[in-house]
């Protein structure tokens, strides 16, 4: 009897972008930010985006988050074609599948640590004890267990970046999508927070697109891909692919 | 945390701005609560005057007497059911300030006229009884804390004794209730033949009438027969409903009513500018945070009712609260004016437009600002 080594199974599809293109009207004109922009992403890949100011990362991550809609072209996340979506549908979907890091953590400064990350979970029929325990959950996983009661304000950069990852993790996404998530933290910070994402990607499986402008950042990731003036003109690996 | 407690959150985010919003918004309820009682003390008079009783008075003024025997001519004009009449005294209680009314008149004729006027059959016996005797509304005698048995000594201003003395003693034989909550319980009444034997002026004189007529549909007819009765004697009267006597006395000072809604309809227009002011500063200065709100899965609704919460709870905040003090300070307190104002409440009328001007407040200073979060756009909102 011989062994059969069944072939890998193909990674399922996470993301697929075809011919997107987005145009914004400003002053009469039309600006072109993305053009024809197609582009795929297998579930638990962990892809950063890089290029020039202006050249649509920020856009294109807008589009995949569906906190934007295309101009012409199609999105389709996990299988959702998601600009056919209603804007409630769309809503609802987000809260369910995105997970979104900033690069200025956009948390609420009245709430402490605990609330700012069991914020998305108010939408949900779970009971405060459930939010709680889930909350204290995501900011264990991010390192940030024994500040919960923390404000926004006595909290370091890196720590309110945990924060907001932990706010992104809550809802157990599919997809997190960080925009230049260490844009605003020094070195020591920026790299915490580059190796917590990359844990939630190696262990967690989450698929994660990150905008950055630092080389460093984007070695994190599994895959590069550089954009400039709307249009995807290279892809590299990185030191961090497999 | 629920999204009440959210809302209460970002309203402590500018406390201090809040706090004073909240207070100006609890001001203007004060002030719209005080009004309407003042309006109401201003109206009493015609909104408890029965439309079949009229008033006669001098044709020249007021205080100008009319002759006691016109009350015997006025029984027999067709129409006429009941006449009584009553006069002012205008004394003073120990002190100036403690002003309330005080009318000579006759027991049996004046409760007769005025069924609003509660008293126990056993003291209007004893009014009967003792010539001195007063009766006093529950208003005066629970300021005054007078009570049956009570002698009180009272300064004429218009009406000395014979002797040459001012002070009239009455004891106190009846404390009278009101029927309704408009009725005015601060006069005190005493006996008319007292009063007429002990002045020293003219006797058989008195200072108005007041006439029930058989069908308050001829009112006016009567008032007018009543009138030419009298018409050429040296003691012309002037007939007309007790709402309209009462009407006109009040109109003296100006259209009371209409300088209320006035001085209330500017307040709430300032207060509705400074409210919406702070709503749209509120949700400027959260553009972000409200665009964050929407990423995360907040739908446009519930971001629209987080602005119009957040709005109707300033309004609610001050708005109930200047109500809810000004209608207890009324109820406890009464009159602020020592007796000018004997007739001093806030009506549940009033008390149900105060709580309808707060919602529409919140909803009116929240509306606008509201909108604009719910169309905020995200992608546009987090690139500010």
């Amino acid at each position: 009897m011989s062994a059969v080594t069944p072939e890998p199974r193909p990674k399922s599809l996470m993301l697929h972008l075809d011919g997107v293109d987005k145009s914004f009207k400003r002053g009469g004109q039309s600006i072109v930010v993305l053009e024809e922009l197609s582009l795929k992403v297998p579930t638990g890949e962990f892809l950063a985006l890089m290029g020039p100011s202006g050249s649509g990362k920020s856009t294109l991550l807008n589009l995949i988050g569906g906190l934007d809609r295309p101009s012409h072209g199609s999105v389709v996340v996990d299988g959702q074609s998601i600009d056919s979506l209603k804007s409630s549908e769309l809503t609802r979907w987000r809260a369910r599948n995105i997970g979104f890091v900033f690069q200025f953590y956009n948390l609420m400064p009245v709430l402490n640590a605990l609330n700012n990350v069991a914020l998305p979970l108010m939408l949900t029929n779970l009971s405060h004890a459930e939010r709680r325990k889930r909350a204290e959950i995501a900011l264990g996983i991010v390192g940030l267990g024994h500040r919960l009661k923390q404000y926004p304000r006595t909290l370091s950069g890196g720590e309110q970046q945990r924060v907001g990852i932990a706010r992104a993790l809550i809802t157990d996404p599919k997809i997190l999508l960080c925009d230049e998530p260490t844009g605003d933290l020094d070195r020591a910070s920026a790299r915490d927070v580059l190796d917590l994402l990359q844990v939630l990607n190696r262990d967690l499986g989450k698929t994660i697109v990150m905008v950055t402008h630092d080389p460093q950042a984007a070695e994190c990731a599994t895959r590069i891909l550089h954009l400039d003036k709307g249009r995807l003109i290279r892809e590299s690996g990185s030191g961090a692919n497999p | 945390m629920s999204m009440l407690s959210l809302m209460l959150r970002g309203l402590g985010r500018k406390w201090v701005r809040t706090l004073l919003t909240i207070l100006s918004i609890f001001v203007a309820f004060m002030l719209f609560g005080f009004l309407a009682a003042i309006r109401v003390a201003f109206a009493s008079g015609a909104n408890v005057a029965d439309a079949d009783r009229l008033i006669v008075r001098h044709a020249v003024s007021i205080i100008q007497m009319l002759p006691e025997t016109y009350g015997d001519r006025m029984r027999r004009i067709d129409g006429v059911k009941d006449v009584s009449h009553a006069t002012w005294f205008g004394g003073i209680y120990q002190e100036p300030k403690n002003f309330f009314p005080q009318h000579p008149v006759i027991p049996d004729d004046h409760l007769n006229l005025y069924p609003e006027l509660l008293l126990p059959a056993e003291q209007l016996q004893a009014w009967k009884k003792t010539r001195t005797g007063a009766i006093v509304g529950r208003t005066t005698a629970d300021r005054f804390g007078f009570k049956v048995g009570d002698r009180v000594p009272i300064q004429a201003t218009i009406w000395p004794k014979k002797d040459g003395t001012q002070t009239w003693t009455f004891d106190i034989v009846g404390i009278y209730d009101g029927a309704k909550s408009g009725t005015d319980t601060s006069p005190l009444f005493f006996r008319y033949d007292y009063f007429d034997e002990a002045h020293r002026g003219t006797r058989g004189q008195v200072g108005w009438y007041i006439v029930r007529v058989d069908d308050p549909k001829y009112a006016d007819a009567v008032a007018e027969a009543i009138d030419q009765t009298f018409a050429n004697s040296p003691a012309e009267t002037k007939a007309e409903t007790e709402g309209a006597f009462l009407a006109g006395f009040a109109s003296q000072i100006g259209n009371i009513g209409a300088i209320l809604t006035a001085i209330i309809s500017a307040v709430f227009f300032t207060i509705l500018l400074v409210a919406a002011n702070t709503m749209a500063q509120s949700v400027r200065e959260r553009t972000n945070e409200l665009a964050v709100l929407k990423a995360l899965g907040f739908g446009d609704g519930q971001v629209l009712w987080f602005v119009l919460g957040e709005a109707l709870l300033i309004a609610g905040l001050g708005g109930f609260s200047g109500l809810l003090l000004s209608f207890t300070l009324i109820t406890v307190v009464g009159d602020p004016t020592n007796g000018m104002l004997p007739v001093f409440y806030m009506p549940k009328a009033d008390l149900g437009l105060g709580l309808l001007l707060v919602v529409l407040l919140g909803v009116g200073s929240g509306f606008l600002p509201a909108l604009q979060a719910r169309s905020l756009q995200i992608a546009d909102a987090l690139r500010r």
